[in-house]
């Protein structure tokens, strides 16, 4: 590197001259279209725009010459610096673009791979059926009531009219809390239904009273492909003045189109419960073949046995002497209830064929229902 | 109920062509369960004709005897084989048959070729034992009457030779099978079922009750009653001079075939009959064997009565019980004694007894003895009081008639007053109940259906039928309306409850509960809540551990496992083992459940009546009889929590993730869980954490003890937590505070404390927390050392430390002077240094 040079002739200064500077931005611009990636494009860079370069050097000369000269040669060489910058930002641009383009292309994985790290959670189906039959109440303005497990006889039966001998009371079909004696009288039961909730909002509630009772009840069967001993069930009870049988109707009609789409409806038939009266046996439209299998061989249904109709539960008038226990005027309100056992409403909306497979637990029955159901 | 359509149009005119499955149609309709309707002689086609027997030639040298017979057959002998019964020749048929309870001169059942008997057995003549039969003589089963006789029908000899067999023995008949409800008692007898089909197809009914009976007269059979609230009406009356050889006749026996009951002898046959035709049970006694007056009591303790069934039975002094001067003759409205019955040759002089007993009474002797009857049956559901004594009529009118006895003149007929049952209901009080309108006519003439009386306009007083001891209310005789209307014909509408609050705090804490444990990878599970107590032991509880104290049942489902859970893990552990192994693995299971702690002394609830409101004393006394049900949510970890795979190694579940799962479950409550070292069954002791909502024990977490894993036969280091969430909710619910987010920039300091090692980390980070003061944002410890350059017996705990301020960029000696706080206070608190100091 050398310093500039006063003692030359300006005019004499040879790389300066118009011929010169073009060779240096021509030689420039060779270079930077020649080199074949980032690094070379670098060392390129260095060659042509550092303080060593040809036109650096040249820039340092101008200062030698006479005034009148500095500025043409000043314009020469600042032109051409102009152009050699652009053209190496311009390469350094097209590198990295194609080294952008091969780097991600090398980069490139599977995304196939499977990724089961953290194994999966479900809410059991049960629960999640459960809440959504809640939450088609709620959002008509019901309420969701709970009561214990175990319960006190006179909420489980007697405040429902069951009288003192019913069948229902009898240890073959009840579990009764052992009492101190070691017996059945303790008066202390495994709730048999989410009755005992009904009396519960009765008696805790203003009227009217619209709930809803979901909860595990308990009856002494063995457990096999339809039964279970602990299940899931739930109720309804409306409590209002001048509610109607048309009512209890329409709202079970309201209930299966919620679960089960439109244009499905209900049935009841006559029965006897004590703590209604009228009572009734509640059926549902067959989800699978709308009624289209009864008398129809060739289009068999499994699901109802091609009688049409699916057997749900229970319902009826709340019996006015329920109301009187519950101490309600039954001469003013009126109620509906119903109830139907949750596991067997699962058995029909989702095609599930014994009853062991919901209450044993197996994570791969549970697991494909999720979070929702 | 079994009810053939041939003897129910005997009492209503049933429309013709009209068949058994329309009919049940109609009476589902009208709400009685009519379960199944059969078909009898299904397939049966004739000739089968009445035949007499006219020689019989026993045929040697074969394996079993065998008869060769001629049987005059009337017009039908002598057909081709393809001709109808009547239009023979009248010559009498040979046939060959293998049964031997007949003689010549007997009428038995004869089927002639191109007959077809009930399962496709065609019949033609064929050759057989070197003869050639024309013909079969038929024994009940080949005609489907029931299978309860060997060998060949054999008719009463007045059946007339020739004439067709099947309409004779009324072989083709449809049999409805109905589920009678307990309300419906007077569905039980052919005389209700009657009456629901007389409605459903608007005909008249004609009631075979309705006979002129006599009235008491002081000659009948001695009867005292000393129970009146267990009997309050005795008919008693007498037959002399039956005929001990007289059967029943072919249509009686039928009738008792189809609704399932035996035929045995003749008076026993015909109180049958009389049962199931009006519903009332009736008793007969051989009169020679009664000592005495009939009395009517309850038993004396330790009395014994050997009954008809042959066993001898210890009375309760709450049976009801028949007497005479001897003793209990008889368990009332359940059984006969087997020393009064009737002898198998017959009783020529028979005391009927036709008696109204009280239906609680009845179910619970009935019950105590576990003898059920056709009797108990219907006494326990409740009878018609003033049916006694036409059934006793309708008994002696068939037993004169059929076994040429005489009815004595002598009645005893003993009934306590009683008033039939009135209701007042207003005239729309059905309307109101359905929320439809039917109108005054429609209700009266319904009503009037069923057997009320209705007198009244707007308000009606309806007296109730004697047969309809479950009409009490208007709401029955509303049901009675709709159920004739149809339900099926009710309108459907929509009642508009009041604005609703939505789920409770608690309920929808449930689900985020719920759903925050499945989003963190676990599955629910939903246990049993029965459990052995042999689980405490594999828990490996104390024997003064709260969790052994159990409410217990008194008939549980399965023997060893008499009590309700006290704690979730059981039920979870055997779900664990259920799945582990059907071959699952990595397992993370939860349960969201109530658990059952017994108060301190049991004590029975009151017993409260049902005719008022009870009282919140009351109330409350019901509740103090209940076990304590707080609800638990329980954990059980066992395999990886994450697998290894591609992405690198997994980790397997640890007290660590046991502990975070409980944190999770507090968080959704906005609890944030202070963790502490505690020794707590069934965890390991250097491995569980004692879980506190502030200062209350809340649950625990960990890893289980070894010995607990292999007692439950779950994979080693299984993991569980189990937390109160009743306890957890209660101690949350404060709604969070909006932070103040600070933009001002952040000081971050790094410290290594170096502490003895069991100190707890969480000591040390609350000294560290509370020696920095305000401006900490966040400690957080990233580290864990211990070696040799540390020193035997100590660890090093590398915290960062954020601060911040609110209104301010700190400076560095404000960054530094915090942190020196904060390790100050850590090294007063905790004994810590400073690592490299
Ligand atoms: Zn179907």
């Amino acid at each position: 590197m050398s310093a500039p040079n006063k003692s030359y002739d300006p005019v004499e200064v040879e790389a300066l001259k118009p011929d010169a500077i073009e060779r240096m931005r021509a030689d420039a611009l060779a270079a930077i279209a020649a080199a074949g990636d980032l690094e070379a494009l670098t060392h390129v860079k260095t060659a042509h725009t550092g303080g060593g370069s040809p036109l650096a050097l040249a820039n340092r000369e101008i200062g030698a010459l006479p005034p009148q000269a500095k500025a043409e040669a000043g314009k020469r060489v600042g032109q051409a610096r102009g152009a050699v910058n652009q053209a190496l930002a311009a390469r350094q641009v097209e590198l990295e673009a194609e080294r952008d383009a091969r780097v991600l292309v090398e980069e490139a994985v599977d995304v196939t791979l499977p990724y089961d790290r953290r194994p999966a959670g479900a809410r059991h189906p049960l629960t999640t059926l459960s809440d959504r039959i809640e939450d088609i109440f709620t959002a008509m303005g019901y309420e969701v009531a709970e009561g214990p497990e175990v319960e006190a006889e006179w909420f489980n039966f007697d405040a429902l009219n069951f009288p003192p001998d019913h069948p229902a009371r009898e240890t073959q079909d009840t579990f009764f809390v052992e009492g101190p004696d070691g017996g059945s009288e303790s008066g202390v039961v495994l709730r048999t239904h989410t009755s005992p909730v009904q009396i519960r909002a009765l008696l805790q509630r203003e009227l009217p009273v619209y709930v809803i009772a979901p909860g595990r009840v308990y009856r002494s069967d063995e457990l096999d492909a339809t039964h279970t001993p602990v299940f899931a069930q739930v109720e309804l009870l409306a409590v209002d003045e001048g509610l109607t049988m048309a009512d209890l109707k329409g709202t079970l009609d309201h209930m299966v189109v919620s679960l089960f789409g439109e244009g499905m409806t209900t049935r009841l038939r006559p029965n006897h419960f004590p703590f209604t009266e009228p009572s009734a046996e509640m059926d549902m439209l067959c989800y699978v073949c709308r009624g289209e299998s009864v008398g129809n061989p060739d289009r068999p249904c499994r699901t109802c046995s091609s009688e049409g109709w699916i057997e749900l539960g229970g319902c009826g008038v709340v019996n006015p002497r329920v109301l009187t226990a519950c101490g309600v005027d039954p001469e003013k309100y009126s109620g509906f209830a119903f109830g139907f056992g949750i596991e067997r409403m699962m058995m029909f909306r989702h095609n599930v064929e014994d009853m062991r497979d919901i209450v044993e637990g197996d994570v791969r029955f549970t697991l494909p229902f999720g979070m929702e159901i | 109920m079994r009810v053939p359509l041939s003897w129910l149009r005997e009492y209503v005119d049933l429309p013709a062509g009209v068949t058994g499955r329309d009919v049940q149609a109609k009476l589902v309709s009208a709400g009685l369960e009519v379960e199944t309707v059969e078909q009898l002689g299904a397939g049966l086609k004739g000739p089968l004709v009445v035949g007499r027997v006219l020689t019989i030639e026993e045929l040697e040298g074969f394996k079993k005897p065998i008869r060769f017979c001629t049987v005059d057959v009337g017009d039908a002998g002598g057909t081709s084989q393809a001709g109808g019964s009547g239009g023979g020749t009248g010559e009498p048929q040979e046939i060959v048959c293998g049964a031997r309870n007949f003689a010549v001169g007997d009428k038995v059942v004869v089927i002639l070729p191109g007959g077809v008997l009930p399962g496709d057995f065609h019949i033609s003549a064929r050759k057989t034992y070197g003869h050639t039969s024309h013909g079969m003589i038929c024994s009940a089963r080949e005609l489907g009457m029931g299978d309860d006789h060997d060998g060949i029908v054999v008719l009463p000899p007045g059946s007339e030779t020739g004439a067709d067999a099947i309409e004779l023995l009324e072989l083709v008949d449809e049999v409805l099978d109905i589920a009678v409800t307990p309300d419906r008692s007077y569905c039980l007898s052919l005389r209700g079922v009657a009456r629901e089909a007389a409605i459903a197809y608007g005909v008249p009914l004609r009631d075979p009750a309705l006979l002129d009976v006599p009235a008491h007269n002081g000659e009948g059979y001695p009867v005292r009653i000393a129970d009146q609230d267990g009997c309050d009406r005795f008919t008693a009356r007498t037959v002399t001079g039956l005929d001990p050889e007289a059967v029943s006749p072919i249509w009686l026996q039928r009738r008792l075939q189809k609704v399932g009951m035996r035929p045995i002898s003749l008076t026993v046959d015909v109180t049958n009959y009389v049962m199931f035709e009006l519903g009332q049970p009736l008793h007969a006694y051989d009169r020679s064997r009664i000592n005495g007056p009939i009395g009517v009591r309850r038993a004396h303790p330790g009395e014994k009565l050997t009954t008809l069934d042959g066993a001898e039975r210890i009375l309760d002094p709450e049976d009801l019980v028949i007497t005479d001067e001897s003793g209990p003759i008889g368990l009332a409205g359940v059984m006969g004694g087997a020393d009064t019955e009737i002898a198998d040759g017959g009783s020529s002089d028979v005391v009927i007894e036709a008696a109204h007993f009280d239906p609680v009474a009845i179910a619970r002797t009935s019950r105590r003895h576990k003898l059920g009857s056709e009797a108990s049956r219907r006494f326990e559901r409740g009878t018609d009081p003033l049916t006694t004594s036409a059934a006793a009529q309708r008994t002696v009118d068939l037993l004169v008639g059929l076994a040429g006895g005489t009815a004595e003149a002598g009645v005893t007929e003993i009934a306590a007053p009683t008033e039939p049952r009135v209701i007042t209901m207003p005239a729309d009080h059905p309307d109101r109940v359905a929320g439809t309108d039917y109108g005054r006519e429609t209700v009266v003439r319904r009503l009037q259906e069923i057997g009320c009386d209705v007198l009244g306009s707007d308000e009606l007083t309806v007296t109730v039928p004697s047969w309809r001891p479950d009409l009490s209310y208007p709401n029955d005789l509303a049901e009675e309306v709709i159920r004739l209307e149809g339900y099926e014909n009710l309108p459907s509408t929509l009642p508009q409850p009041p604005a609703g609050r939505g789920l409770t705090e608690s309920q929808l804490l449930r689900r985020r509960v719920g759903r925050a444990l499945a989003g963190a990878g676990y599955i629910e599970a939903l246990s049993y809540p029965f459990i052995g107590t042999e689980v405490f032991d594999q828990l490996g509880l104390d024997e003064d551990d709260e969790r052994r104290r159990t409410v217990r049942l008194a008939n549980p489902l399965d023997d060893t496992e008499p009590a309700l859970r006290t704690t979730l893990l059981p039920g979870l552990l055997s779900t664990l083992r259920r799945n582990t192994g059907r071959g699952a693995h990595d397992l993370a299971l939860f349960e969201i459940g109530l658990v059952f702690l017994p108060a301190a002394e049991q004590v029975r609830p009151p017993r409260l009546p049902v005719d008022r409101r009870p009282t919140d004393e009351e109330i409350a006394a019901l509740q103090a009889a209940l076990p304590d049900q707080p609800r638990h949510v329980g954990t059980v970890l066992a395999g990886a929590r994450e697998r290894p795979g591609w992405w690198g190694p997994g980790h397997p579940a640890t007290w660590a993730d046991a502990i975070e799962a409980a944190r999770t479950v507090a968080r959704e409550a906005g609890v944030e869980l202070t963790v502490q070292a505690g020794r707590y069954a069934p965890f390991h002791p250097g491995r569980c954490a004692v879980l506190l909502a502030g200062e209350q024990v809340v649950g625990h977490a960990g890893e289980l003890h070894p010995r607990v894993t292999k007692a439950f036969g779950v994979p080693e280091r299984t993991c569980a937590m189990e937390i109160n969430l009743d306890l957890v909710e209660a101690s949350g619910g404060v709604r969070a505070t909006g932070p103040r987010v600070s933009t001002f920039p952040v000081a971050t300091q790094d410290v290594a404390l170096v502490v003895d090692a069991d100190v707890p980390a969480a000591s040390v980070e609350a000294a560290l927390r509370a020696g920095a003061g305000e401006l900490l944002e966040s400690a957080r410890l990233f580290d864990i050392f211990t070696g040799p350059q540390i020193g035997e017996g100590r660890k090093s705990l590398a915290y960062a430390l954020r601060f911040r301020a609110p209104d301010r960029t700190l400076t560095a000696d404000e960054a530094t002077a915090a942190r020196d706080s904060a390790v100050a206070s850590a090294a007063r608190q905790t004994n810590a240094t400073l690592r490299g100091a």
